[in-house]
């Protein structure tokens, strides 16, 4: 072992006052200004990877002080033009870049891009197949808001709530596994109908996690709802009255804090929802802890609903019965000629669409999904296929959410935006 | 051949069209007007403004308007009360090719009356600008970027209007332009060369450094793209 020498370069010994303590020398002049700390405003870069962004999205903060001045949202690291993507693919191949955007609930997207394709053609999906993709969709809801729930709590210090969330979410991923083979990329829906029917048991998968589920809520609902720091943090931070949420644009539990009653699922109901029993929760002041009651509550909601939806569900076939939109089973495509043909055709050629252009939204997760699509006399191509991107107009108002607030707050209502950036960069 | 085996074949060949399905270039008859108030009413008062009136898949009306008074237009139908299309849920654009328009589309809903209406200007291809509703609606802020973005079509009056999914410097045209080829402009070993070279400087837009006079201390290379469109001619590829 060798020994290392370190050598210190020392000054001048420090001269001794008489009581012992050093003297400092005397630094002339000392008429340094105090610094004006009113005058500048400080720049500072949160992101694009910092766990608080909750995606690939980048802030430029200005700041005064702690307190902020302006934000400059910088989106676009994820942008890999999904919608351009489409209209080089048939109307059943666009499935999979739906669930690539909102992979906190990707049969959402799913369901709602092949609504819109069927309204365009004028197709009327089974009996079945609306209850399914009903139960999914609210399935899904519950795990978009999970996440929310789990990952806005660690960044206002709760950690145990993430467990709890995380916990049930890997239940729901469990069913997404069974149903459609992935856990995230579900692509579980077809023009006319869905992939394949529910395998047998999973009801009964559904049914078991809607049982135990409302306790690890309540339990949830225990540690943040009255919790002393969880209100300090979110109660008046990032406000906005309804009137302005409706001129910004915002939809979904962000809107619906602030009292506005605004629902897809009410007002321009699909899938028969005006028929299922299920209260919309709104909150009063539009801030961030209105936005956390809002949607607990939704969850419950989703509950109720998916209960209703498991009772209804009714036999009967998935897919619509006709050749030219729903593929033939395997079996007959083998043993008999027509089927085989039609199978060809769709594979090959895909579903020809009539000329028009369609808007349908559902209430995503995430507020206010629409699916504009495009398409020209006969064509088997979107001409283009829009996603309306419910977190995208969201995030566009943080800037007016967060003035005036301190960035501790900023990191707080950018989360109780529930923004995914898979969605808002497509 | 029995009438059997004929309708399976038959049925392919003839598509997906939904009998009496309307056609956007043809205008649903006038009659359709009266379905919708706020069509009837757009007729009654800005009768020459209305290019023509669709009704599309199931009872969904589409309004094409003169892009030169569409903000008169979108203002009336925001502020009436009959009408009170206070939600711009999307503004977006369609480009179908070939020289054709490049439409603006604009998703109006309106929160008190439960009514939703498709607004739609088009723009020929020489003068893609129109108005913008920002003074309208604040939530079209980052959609009309979007717009601008990725079909160049120009906002006159919106405050911030730049790039905003692509990067602020990009120079190879709009992404979702018909004319623009599906893998870019560049070839692979083209796009790679340049992504190794830039400066990662560039990603800072000059708007942040504006603050705290950051602005002399980075200098921003100028952008030069000037080498032609070597994988221009792909266009259809896949």
């Amino acid at each position: 072992m060798t020994q290392k020498t370190v050598e210190f370069a020392v000054g001048r010994n420090p001269e001794m006052g008489v009581d012992g303590r050093p003297v400092p020398s005397p630094v002339a002049p000392f008429d340094i200004p105090e610094p004006d700390l009113d005058s500048e405003h400080m720049l500072i870069n949160i992101g694009p990877q910092h766990p608080a962004t909750h995606g690939v999205l980048r802030l430029v903060c200005e700041l005064d002080g702690e307190t902020v001045v302006r934000v400059i949202p910088h989106i676009g690291y994820l942008h890999s033009s999904f919608e351009k993507l489409g209209e080089y693919r048939t109307w059943n191949q666009v499935v999979p870049l739906t669930d690539r955007m909102d992979y906190l609930a990707p049969l959402i997207y799913n369901c709602a891009y092949v609504m819109s394709v069927e309204k365009l053609m004028g197709i009327e999906v089974t009996e079945r197949c609306k209850v399914t993709r009903v139960i999914l969709m609210e399935m899904d809801r519950i795990f978009g808001h999970l996440l929310w729930l789990g990952t806005t709590a660690i960044d206002v210090g709760a950690f145990t709530p993430f467990l709890y969330s995380f916990q049930e979410r890997e239940r729901i991923y469990k069913l997404h596994e069974a149903y459609t083979g992935a856990r995230i990329t579900t692509s579980a829906t077809r023009v006319g109908g869905m992939m394949a029917d529910l395998p047998e048991g999973w009801t009964q998968g559904l049914k078991d996690f809607l049982d135990t589920f409302p306790d690890t809520l309540a339990e949830v609902d225990s540690l943040l709802t009255c919790s002393g720091i969880h209100i300090g943090r979110t109660q008046g931070v990032g406000v906005i009255t309804a009137e302005e949420a409706v001129n910004y644009g915002l939809t979904g539990a962000n809107l619906r804090a602030t009292g506005a009653d605004y629902d897809v699922r009410k007002d321009q109901p699909y899938y028969d929802y005006e028929t299922y029993d299920f209260q919309v929760p709104v909150g009063q002041h539009g801030d961030c802890y209105d936005r956390y009651l809002v949607r607990m509550e939704e969850m419950r909601q989703s509950v109720a609903i998916l209960r209703q939806a498991l009772d209804r569900l009714p036999g009967g076939p998935m897919n619509v019965d006709d050749p030219r939109i729903s593929l033939p089973s395997k079996t007959d495509c083998m043993s008999d000629m027509e089927s085989m043909i039609h199978h060809f055709k769709l594979i090959t050629e895909g579903i020809p669409a009539p000329e028009g252009d369609c808007y349908s939204a559902v209430e995503a997760s995430k507020g206010e999904l629409g699916m504009y699509v495009v398409a020209e006399e006969g064509s088997t191509k979107p001409v283009r296929w829009r996603v309306r991107p419910p977190s995208f107009v969201n995030l566009s108002a943080i800037s007016k959410l967060a003035e005036g607030h301190l960035v501790s707050d900023l990191i707080m209502i950018n989360a109780s935006l529930d923004i995914v950036l898979g969605e808002i960069d497509r | 051949m029995s009438d059997e085996s004929r309708s399976g074949l038959d049925a392919v060949d003839e598509g997906v069209l939904v009998e009496g399905a309307a056609s956007p270039y043809n205008e649903a008859p006038p009659e359709a007007r009266n379905d919708h108030a706020s069509v009837a009413a757009l007729y009654q008062r800005f009768g020459g403004a209305v290019v023509r009136h669709q009704v599309n898949a199931g009872g969904q009306h589409v309004v094409f308007v003169d892009p030169s008074r569409s903000l008169e237009i979108l203002t009336w139908l925001r502020d009436d009360a009959e009408h009170r299309y206070d939600m711009c849920s999307d503004v977006t654009a369609v480009d179908y090719g070939a020289g054709r328009p490049v439409n603006v589309v604009y998703q109006l809903f309106s929160t008190t009356h439960k009514r939703a209406l498709r607004v739609r200007c088009e723009l020929p291809l020489d003068a893609l600008e129109i108005d913008s509703v920002m003074p309208l609606w604040k939530g079209v802020d980052w959609l009309e970027r979007e717009v601008f973005d990725l079909f160049g079509i120009t906002f006159r009056g919106h405050p911030d209007l730049r790039r905003i999914l692509m990067p602020h410097d990009y120079a190879e045209g709009y992404p979702l332009r018909k004319d623009f080829p599906l893998r870019g402009r560049f070839s692979r070993e083209e796009q790679t060369r340049r992504a190794l070279n830039q400066d990662p400087e560039r990603f800072y837009i000059p708007e942040e450094f504006e603050v705290g006079g950051a602005v002399q201390e980075v200098r921003l290379p100028p952008v030069n793209v000037t080498a032609a469109p070597d994988r221009g001619t792909t266009a259809g590829e896949s």
